[in-house]
């Protein structure tokens, strides 16, 4: 008989095994069977408007007093303290750059219903903005939130094998990672990971476009060119960047969550493939 | 052997005086930015990691008369989260944000509509940034617009990466003393010799260094 306890899975529970499936498990890992034939666009999100989803904004703060971006379900700013230890504060000084309100505007235009988050890992300091970053992500992964929106990269390689491990994390506990990918000749973290939804830039005009890159490191390829977005002082700027491709995923990501919660990261990533603009077509 | 000052001292001598060089790299970097992009104004901003500043290295264009030397905080401004976050940006009607205004603009008089920016990466580190400002505003931004922002600041992070090393160079070399800067002198003097006197010179200083070192 097969020592299910050495294989992190205990027969006594209901648990799904963890390590190996035996084979009177089979049936208890049995998955809702209701995808369709085909899967298209207006099954993955066809109607849907991010209601239930929470999206986590990691970046300058967020400006809830604009109103293409209004409440926010929370706001915190991270901080590292006297002992090292991680410090998440209320944030009241809502954006340092406007860059995070310009994200979570995006993000509120797509998905209207979606609760957003905003951790705020930059603004303190320049020196040790690395370390917050690590803080912040790890924080969030601990929020449990549905999707991270991360429009930001770092170029330390001493980072990368904890960011790994954190995106790695993430992955499993079903929070999915949506980080700008980098167009400069320069490694950076941690869009290069496959764990994480990794985004590039396309010149459309439709926000709701994206494209599969079957040459990876980019995974995908979001609305990021003359986009309109909130800024500081109640005001609306044309952007364009990667960092604002990341957001348009990120509110796709919410719109599929939001009408299918079942997916884990994997196969919201199938299903995005599966309807890319490039692959099932738009609809 | 040759003591580690020494041999840094010596190796100061053959960049002192290439700052200015490098200066000039830069300030041609930016004016091809914005010659290529038709914009009014380009600059490159350099961190001073003590100071949790960014300063005007390089101005051409609007502000090139004020700007240079300039310096204003790090954490906070559309430039300092470029330079943070390591991403390129591009952001039309930035007059619009007070933030930006503030940062930048304060005390030119001078505040652009639009603005281009990517960080100057080299290894590791992020240097500083390169902004381009106030393209044409007939003409939508594009991904090709972006991609030749990207080369443009990787030029000028390898410039600003020798203008570093540069400065650092010089520094030893200042921080050395007169013992130091004897070496550089004669470093400096022999890679000025020609054919047999250099020779000479060489065979010189080989003489000295082992006789120094037995």
């Amino acid at each position: 008989m097969q020592d299910v306890t050495s294989h992190g899975w205990d027969a006594g529970q209901a648990a799904l095994p963890a390590w190996s499936l035996p084979k009177d498990a089979v049936d208890r890992i049995a998955l809702p069977a209701h995808w369709p034939e085909q899967v298209t666009r207006e099954w993955a999100l066809g109607g849907s408007t991010g209601e239930g989803v929470r999206v986590c904004i990691l970046d300058s703060g967020v400006d809830p007093s604009h109103p293409l971006v209004g409440e926010l379900d929370s706001a915190v700013v991270i901080s590292i303290g006297e002992n090292e230890e991680v410090l998440a504060t209320e944030d009241t000084d809502g954006d340092v750059s406007g860059h995070g309100t310009a994200c979570a505007g995006i993000v509120r235009r797509l998905a209207p219903q979606a609760r957003i988050s905003s951790v705020r890992v930059l603004g303190a300091s320049f020196t040790g903005s690395g370390a917050v970053l690590l803080a912040g992500l790890r924080y969030a992964i601990e929020q449990g939130f549905d999707v991270i929106n991360m429009s930001l990269s770092t170029t330390k390689k001493p980072f990368a094998s904890v960011l790994h491990e954190l995106a790695d994390n993430a992955y499993f506990k079903r929070t999915v990672l949506v980080a700008s990918a980098h167009n400069m000749p320069v490694e950076s973290y941690p869009w290069r990971f496959s764990s994480v939804l990794s985004v590039g830039s396309h010149e459309e005009s439709d926000p709701l476009a994206f494209f599969y890159n079957p040459k990876p490191p980019v995974e995908f390829f979001g609305r990021g060119v003359n986009v309109e977005v909130p800024w500081l002082g109640g005001r609306t700027l044309n952007v364009s960047g990667n960092s604002f491709a990341t957001p348009h995923l990120t509110s796709i990501c919410a719109l599929i969550l939001s009408k299918h919660p079942e997916l884990t990261p994997f196969q919201l990533k199938s299903v995005l493939y599966l309807t890319a603009n490039n692959v099932g077509g738009e609809t | 052997m040759t003591d580690q000052p020494d041999l840094r001292a010596a190796v100061a001598a053959g960049v002192v005086g290439s700052e200015d060089s490098f200066r000039a790299l830069l300030a041609a970097i930016v004016e091809v930015a914005r010659s290529i992009f038709g914009a009014k104004a380009s600059s490159i901003l350099l961190l001073d990691a003590e100071t949790e500043e960014l300063v005007f290295e390089a101005v051409v264009g609007e502000g090139e008369d004020t700007l240079l030397g300039t310096r204003f905080p790090v954490g906070t401004g559309i430039a300092g989260w470029v330079l943070a976050t390591r991403t390129p940006l591009v952001i039309e009607d930035v007059q619009n944000d007070p933030r930006f205004a503030s940062d930048v603009a304060e005390g030119t008089g001078y505040v652009p509509k639009g603005l281009m920016a990517a960080p100057l990466l080299h290894d590791e580190g992020a240097l500083g940034v390169l902004s381009v400002l106030d393209r044409p505003e007939q003409t939508l931004f594009s991904l090709q617009e972006m991609e030749l922002l990207g080369l443009f600041a990787n030029q000028a992070a390898i410039a600003v990466d020798l203008l570093l090393k540069a400065r650092e160079a010089e520094r030893l070399l200042g921080d050395g003393g007169g013992d130091l800067e004897v070496v550089a002198r004669l470093a400096t003097a022999v890679g000025a010799l020609e054919d047999e006197r250099r020779e000479a010179g060489l065979r010189l200083l080989r003489e000295l260094a082992d006789t120094l070192s037995a």
